[in-house]
C-alpha cells in the first residue's frame, strides 16, 4: 500500500495544529486526499441522510458491491474501469428501483442481485488476474478499498466535479424527496412524482458510490453514507439540520482519518471507520442510558 | 488465485459417468464435494429462517465480518476459523444490541447492521496490512478456496454442521412462530428476544463454517438464493427447508463440476446458476398468475 512507502519523509505529529495542517497541505499527495476526501464526505452526509430516511441501507450495500463488478468487468473487456463503475451501478441503481417497490420483498430482492453480482465479480476477477501481467493484480484490491493517499491530480478534480453536480443536483430536489421519503402517500395525491423523485435519487446513490471508489473503495464507501447520517438522525429530528450534521460530521471524520492516516500511517479508511463506529456506539449507548428509547420520526 | 482449477488439461467428455469418475479421483474434489454438502445442508435451512424473517442484510454483514475475524486471526498467529468464529458472534450480539426492539426494528436493525459492517471491514483492512500478506490473502478470504480442503478442515465442519443444526431444530418450531408474527408469539409466551438473539448466533456459526468452505462473498449466495427461490415456490415451511437444502446442494455440486472443466472460480458458477433459476422461477409465477387471472376472468364470463 502506498502509506507504507512514504513513511520515511513524514514529520511528526506537533501540538500545533495549523502548522500540522500547513505541513500536510504542503505534499502533493495530501492536496488530493483532502480535496477527494472533502467531496466524497460532503456528497456521502447529504445523499447519506436521505439513504437512512428512506431504509436503503442495504440496497445501498449492494449498489457498492457493484463498483466492484463494474470496473473489473471493463477492465476485462478493455474500456476505461470508470465506464464500467459509473454504468454498471446506475443501471443497477435502475434496475432495484424498478424491481424492489414493495417494502416487505425488498430484502429478498436486494440480496438476491447482491449475490449474483458478487459471483459475476469472482468471475471478471479471476478472468482479469488471469489474463493481465502479476503487476496489475492490484487492481482488484485497490478497487475494494480505495486509497485516499495514491490519487492523482486528475482523479481528485474529477472527484470534484462530480461530486458538485451530486451535491448540486440533490439540494434542487431536497425539498420534495424529503416529502415523499416522509410521506410517500401523502406527496403522491399532492401531485408529486414519487416513483420519478426515486429513481433519480438510486441514481444519485449509484453516482456517489462510483465517484468516491477511487478514493475509499466499494466495500468501504458506505461507511461515510451510511454512519454520519445515522448519528445525525439519532440526534436531530428537524429533517434539514439532521442533513447538515449528517455533512459535517462526514467531513469531521474523513479530515480526522487523513491527518491520523498521514502521522500514524494507519489505514485511513480504518481510522475512518472506527471514528464513525465509536461515536455512533457512544450515541445509541448515551440515548439508551437517558432512557429516550423512542426512535426518530421515519 | 486459489480458486482456479490446478488442472487445465481435463476435458469434458458427454459421457456424464465418467466425467464424474475423473473428477473423484482427486482426493480434493472429493473433499469439496463433502464439504460443499455440508455447508449446503447448513445454508440451505439457516437461509430459509435468514429469508423469512428478512434479514439477508444481517447474513451479508456477517460474512463480511467474518473477513476482519480471519484477517485478524492470520494476524496473530491463530487459525482462521477460530477467529472467523469469534468475530462472527461477537457481530450478532452486537447487531441485537444496536438494533434494539419496537415497531421500527427492521429499521434501525439496518443502521446497525450498516455501521457494524463498515467498522469490522475498516478492522479487517487494517490486519490485512499489518500481517503485510495483502493481494493473496483478500483473494481467498474473499473468494474462498473450496479446492484447498484439508481432511481436518472437513472433519471440523462436519462437527460444526452438527452442532449448527442440532440448535436449528431446537428452536425451529418456535422461530418460525415468531418470525411469522412475533406479537402474537410475544402473547402467547414465547421468548422472542431470546429467539432473535439465538437466530442471529446460529446465522453468524453458519457462515463462519462456510466462509472457509466458499468464502465471503459465496456464502451469501447460498445463503439467500436457495431460499428465496423455496419460498416463491412453497408456502409450506417443511417443504421450503428441504427444497431449499435440495437446491443449495444442487447449486454447490454442478458449480464445483462445472468449474472443473473450466479456468473460473466455483462461486460464480454457483451464484449464477441460482440467479438465473430465482428469475425463471418469478417469471414462470408472474406468467401463471397470469393464466390463473385469464381463466377466473372467462368463468365470469368477463373476457369473451
Amino acid at each position: 500500500m502506498t502509506e507504507l512507502i512514504l513513511l520515511s519523509d513524514i514529520p511528526s505529529f506537533s501540538l500545533n495544529l495549523i502548522s500540522d495542517i500547513h505541513e500536510m497541505l504542503s505534499v502533493d499527495f495530501m492536496c488530493y486526499a483532502f480535496q477527494a476526501g472533502t467531496m466524497v464526505s460532503l456528497v456521502s452526509g447529504l445523499v447519506g441522510y436521505f439513504i437512512i430516511l428512506r431504509n436503503l441501507v442495504f440496497a445501498t450495500e449492494a449498489l457498492g458491491h457493484v463498483t466492484f463488478t463494474g470496473a473489473l468487468a471493463a477492465a476485462v473487456i478493455g474500456l476505461d474501469p470508470l465506464v464500467g463503475l459509473f454504468g454498471a451501478t446506475i443501471l443497477v441503481a435502475l434496475l432495484l428501483g424498478v424491481l424492489g417497490t414493495r417494502v416487505k420483498e425488498n430484502d429478498v430482492v436486494v440480496g438476491t442481485i447482491l449475490a449474483w453480482i458478487l459471483g459475476l465479480g469472482a468471475l471478471f476477477l479471476s478472468i482479469y488476474t488471469t489474463k493481465s501481467s502479476a503487476t496489475n493484480s492490484t487492481l482488484g484490491v485497490n478497487y475494494l478499498f480505495g486509497s485516499l493517499f495514491g490519487l492523482q491530480e486528475e482523479q481528485a478534480q474529477q472527484t470534484v466535479i462530480i461530486g458538485l453536480g451530486i451535491v448540486l443536483s440533490l439540494l434542487v430536489i431536497a425539498r420534495p424527496l424529503l416529502f415523499a421519503s416522509l410521506d410517500p402517500d401523502v406527496a403522491m395525491a399532492r401531485g408529486l412524482p414519487v416513483r420519478g423523485l426515486s429513481l433519480v435519487f438510486l441514481v444519485l446513490v449509484a453516482l456517489s458510490l462510483a465517484e468516491a471508489v477511487p478514493a475509499v473503495g466499494s466495500l468501504l464507501n458506505s461507511a461515510l453514507l451510511i454512519t454520519p447520517a445515522a448519528i445525525a438522525q439519532r440526534l436531530v429530528t428537524r429533517p434539514f439540520v439532521a442533513l447538515v450534521l449528517s455533512a459535517v460530521l462526514a467531513l469531521l471524520f474523513t479530515w480526522v482519518g487523513l491527518t491520523v492516516g498521514f502521522y500514524a500511517s494507519y489505514p485511513v479508511s480504518f481510522v475512518i471507520s472506527t471514528i464513525s463506529f465509536v461515536t455512533y456506539v457512544s450515541v445509541v449507548t448515551w440515548q439508551r442510558l437517558r432512557g429516550n428509547l423512542t426512535p426518530p420520526p421515519k | 488465485m486459489n480458486t482456479n482449477m490446478p488442472t487445465s488439461d481435463v476435458q469434458f467428455s458427454w459421457n456424464l459417468l465418467f466425467d464424474f469418475q475423473q473428477i473423484f479421483t482427486y482426493h480434493f474434489m472429493q473433499n469439496a464435494f463433502l464439504a460443499g454438502m455440508l455447508v449446503a445442508l447448513i445454508a440451505g435451512s439457516v437461509g430459509y429462517f435468514m429469508v423469512l424473517r428478512s434479514q439477508s442484510f444481517a447474513g451479508h454483514t456477517l460474512a463480511h465480518v467474518g473477513f476482519a475475524g480471519a484477517a485478524g486471526a492470520v494476524l496473530f498467529g491463530m487459525s482462521p476459523g477460530v477467529g472467523l468464529l469469534f468475530s462472527c458472534l461477537v457481530a450478532a450480539i452486537g447487531i441485537g444490541l444496536l438494533g434494539g426492539r419496537g415497531a421500527q426494528t427492521s429499521w434501525t436493525h439496518g443502521i446497525a447492521i450498516g455501521t457494524i459492517q463498515t467498522f469490522s471491514l475498516g478492522l479487517g483492512i487494517l490486519f490485512l496490512q499489518l500481517s503485510h500478506s495483502y493481494t493473496e490473502n483478500v483473494y481467498a478470504i474473499l473468494f474462498g478456496a473450496v479446492l484447498g480442503i484439508s481432511d481436518q478442515d472437513v472433519r471440523l465442519i462436519i462437527l460444526t454442521t452438527i452442532v449448527a443444526l442440532a440448535g436449528l431444530i431446537a428452536i425451529a418450531r418456535p422461530l418460525l412462530f415468531s418470525s411469522i408474527d412475533p406479537d402474537v408469539a410475544d402473547a402467547r409466551g414465547l421468548p422472542v428476544q431470546f429467539l432473535d438473539y439465538a437466530f442471529l448466533v446460529l446465522l453468524a456459526f453458519a457462515v463462519a463454517q462456510s466462509v472457509q468452505v466458499v468464502g465471503v462473498l459465496m456464502i451469501f449466495g447460498l445463503l439467500v438464493t436457495p431460499a428465496a427461490i423455496a419460498q416463491q415456490v412453497t408456502a409450506r415451511p417443511v417443504i421450503a427447508v428441504g427444497l431449499s437444502i435440495l437446491l443449495a446442494l444442487f447449486f454447490t455440486w454442478t458449480g464445483l463440476a462445472v468449474s472443473y472443466f473450466t479456468p473460473y472460480p466455483v462461486g460464480f458458477f454457483i451464484t449464477g446458476l441460482a440467479f438465473g433459476t430465482y428469475i425463471l422461477v418469478r417469471l414462470f409465477r408472474v406468467l401463471y398468475t397470469i393464466f390463473l387471472r385469464r381463466r377466473w376472468f372467462k368463468g365470469q364470463g368477463v373476457l369473451g
